[in-house]
């Protein structure tokens, strides 16, 4: 179990000095072994939440507490080894890591080829075309989303954070990426998301709205809800 | 002829990815003399009468050949000048491997200066391969300090890749090169400074064919207090293509100074520089950070990949 207690975030306008919260008060639970879908507009705070929980983000105030113990003061290499797993909205280039060398980091040893084809594969891409390639800005934006996706799965862990796993992916691998989630199923996973195909394959929908969750719910209530309120920027696959 | 120890095993591995003497056509130097050579017919070596150095002459339309000339200074108080020039025969294809290994136990200073002139006839292509090395407890200077000509005829093709990964204390490189026609230079320079090392390097390129390209890219780590300086000058005298590259990384006190000057003569000339001197990207940091590396290894990481 994960939880959230009472978590403040805020950050000082650089012009005016003000205090601005982008996250406020927020107490949430994650359960072991569900898919939690984090949901809302853009700028409501979502990825906030996410580097907060993989400790890229210090929280102003609350606690985060994992399996009962409070992980509020662990540095991101030690959430890491406490099996956190994060794959990033905006993956970083590198100039001159590999495919190959990064995938080693992430699961912190050598490779073979099959070993590569299993990361790479679970992602739809081809390892052979793949490994050798610097994961700089030669690589697409589908791509590059693809390795973040496989360098988690490389690493491992029981808590996995995706920050929209789905975000420039093309819409037919969208099943296998869906795939990927259910392979996950035993762990701890929360994904953010704007997808309805990935929100029906949530335990729980959360829905955040200005710097707080606003309602909680079962996949396909939420997601009724959801189209009922157009003021929320939703976008809708099946009606495309 | 002197033998080879393990001091000179160690270096000319780390040089030239050398395990003993080499395949193919090979001189070996050692603090000024001769160590080893082989000479054979489509890579002949011939020392020079008139001053300290060696011809290598590489027959026309030869291919798939190598050549390695490595260079040992395992003694302080020594500078060793040597000129090299290579003649390499229209249409053949060779890699020339020519490091460089110091090791100065001693207080005194050890150098070694390479001038190196290449004449590539047509349709040839070089790789040309030269690493620099150095170690040692002592607190004699490491010093290089190189010269690299390059005349390239039509259609020919060099690629110089050198690499400097630690251990010099001071080097001045300078290379200058003159493309033809239809001809290509290629530089990949790798440079690694740290404590209080110093590195400079120095392209001046004319690109007089038609049709002639040049790409420059250098990577360069600058860690400790070391100070990295690069210069480019080049010159487009034809309807031509040039590209310059700097990306430094920058670490604890360390300096890299970029001073690029591009100058189109002709208005059919296309050159481009860029420049990028700083430190390492926090979010890359970040991202092998969550991975499970230590803030370090995470570090060293990144270097080890830029430099790669
Ligand atoms: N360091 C900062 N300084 C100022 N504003 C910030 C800072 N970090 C985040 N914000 C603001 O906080 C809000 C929440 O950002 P966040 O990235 O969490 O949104 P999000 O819900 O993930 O949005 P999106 O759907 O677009 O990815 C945004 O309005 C953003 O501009
Ligand atoms: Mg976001």
């Amino acid at each position: 179990m994960l939880e959230l207690k009472n978590i403040s975030y805020s950050v000082k306008d650089e012009a005016s000095g003000k205090k601005q919260d982008i996250l406020k008060n927020v107490s949430l639970a994650f359960e072991d072994r569900a898919i939690s879908v984090i949901t809302g507009p853009n700028g409501s705070g979502k990825s906030t939440l996410i580097r907060i929980l993989m400790g890229i983000s210090k929280p102003t105030s609350g606690k985060i507490v994992f399996n009962g113990e409070d992980i509020t003061g662990l540095s991101i290499t030690e959430r890491a080894q406490k099996g956190f797993t994060i794959a990033f909205q905006q993956p970083v280039r590198f100039k001159g890591i590999t495919v190959k060398k990064l995938l080693e980091l992430a699961c912190g040893k050598k490779l073979d080829m099959n070993g590569m084809c299993d990361c790479l594969s679970a992602v739809g891409l081809c390892a052979r075309n793949y490994i050798d390639r610097a994961v700089d800005g030669t690589l697409s934006g589908g791509e590059l989303k693809r390795i973040e996706l496989a360098t988690a799965i490389a690493k491992g862990g029981d808590v996995f954070l995706l920050d929209e796993p789905e975000a420039g992916i093309d819409l037919w691998s969208f099943e296998d990426l869906v795939k990927v989630f259910e392979k996950l199923h035993e762990k701890t996973v929360i994904i953010v998301s704007h997808q309805q195909r990935i929100l029906e394959t949530a335990d729980k929908v959360i829905l955040f709205e200005n710097d707080k969750p606003v309602s909680i719910g079962r996949g396909e209530e939420m997601f009724q809800k959801l189209t009922q309120r157009p003021s929320l920027c939703w976008r809708n696959v099946k009606e495309n | 002829m002197d033998k080879m120890d393990r001091t000179d095993e160690q270096l000319l591995e780390t040089i030239a990815d050398l395990h003993g003497i080499p395949e193919g056509s090979f001189n070996i130097r050692k603090n000024g003399k001769l160590l080893a050579r082989n000479s054979g017919t489509d890579v002949e070596i011939v020392s020079k009468t008139d001053k300290d150095g060696i011809d290598i002459i590489v027959k026309p339309g030869v291919k798939n050949k190598s050549v390695h000339i490595p260079v040992l200074l395992t003694v302080g108080d020594f500078q060793d000048t040597v000129y090299n020039d290579f003649f390499i025969g229209e249409d053949s294809d060779v890699t020339i491997v020519a490091g460089c290994g110091i090791h100065n136990d001693t207080c005194g200073n050890a150098e070694h200066d390479g001038v190196h002139t290449f004449y590539v006839g047509k349709n040839a292509k070089v790789r040309y391969v030269e690493r620099h090395y150095a170690d040692g407890s002592g607190t004699g200077k490491k010093v290089f300090d190189p010269v690299t000509k390059i005349y390239l005829k039509e259609n020919a093709q060099f690629i110089l890749e050198s690499t400097q990964l630690g251990g010099v204390t001071y080097t001045e490189r300078k290379t200058y090169a003159t493309v033809g026609k239809n001809a290509q230079l290629l530089v990949k320079e790798k440079i690694l400074t740290d404590g209080e090392e110093k590195a400079i390097t120095d392209f001046k390129v004319k690109l007089s064919g038609k049709n002639s390209r040049a790409d420059i890219v250098s990577r360069s780590v600058a860690k400790g207090n070391s100070l990295q300086q690069f210069k480019s000058d080049m010159v487009g005298k034809n309807e031509c293509f040039g590209h310059v590259e700097c990306d430094g990384i920058v670490l604890d006190g360390a300096r890299i100074i970029s001073t690029p000057k591009i100058d189109a003569v002709s208005p059919e000339a296309s050159l481009v520089h860029e420049a990028a001197v700083g430190k390492i990207a926090g979010e890359q940091l970040l991202k092998l950070m969550s991975l499970g590396l230590s803030e370090q290894e995470a570090e060293d990481a990144v270097i080890k990949g830029f430099l790669n």
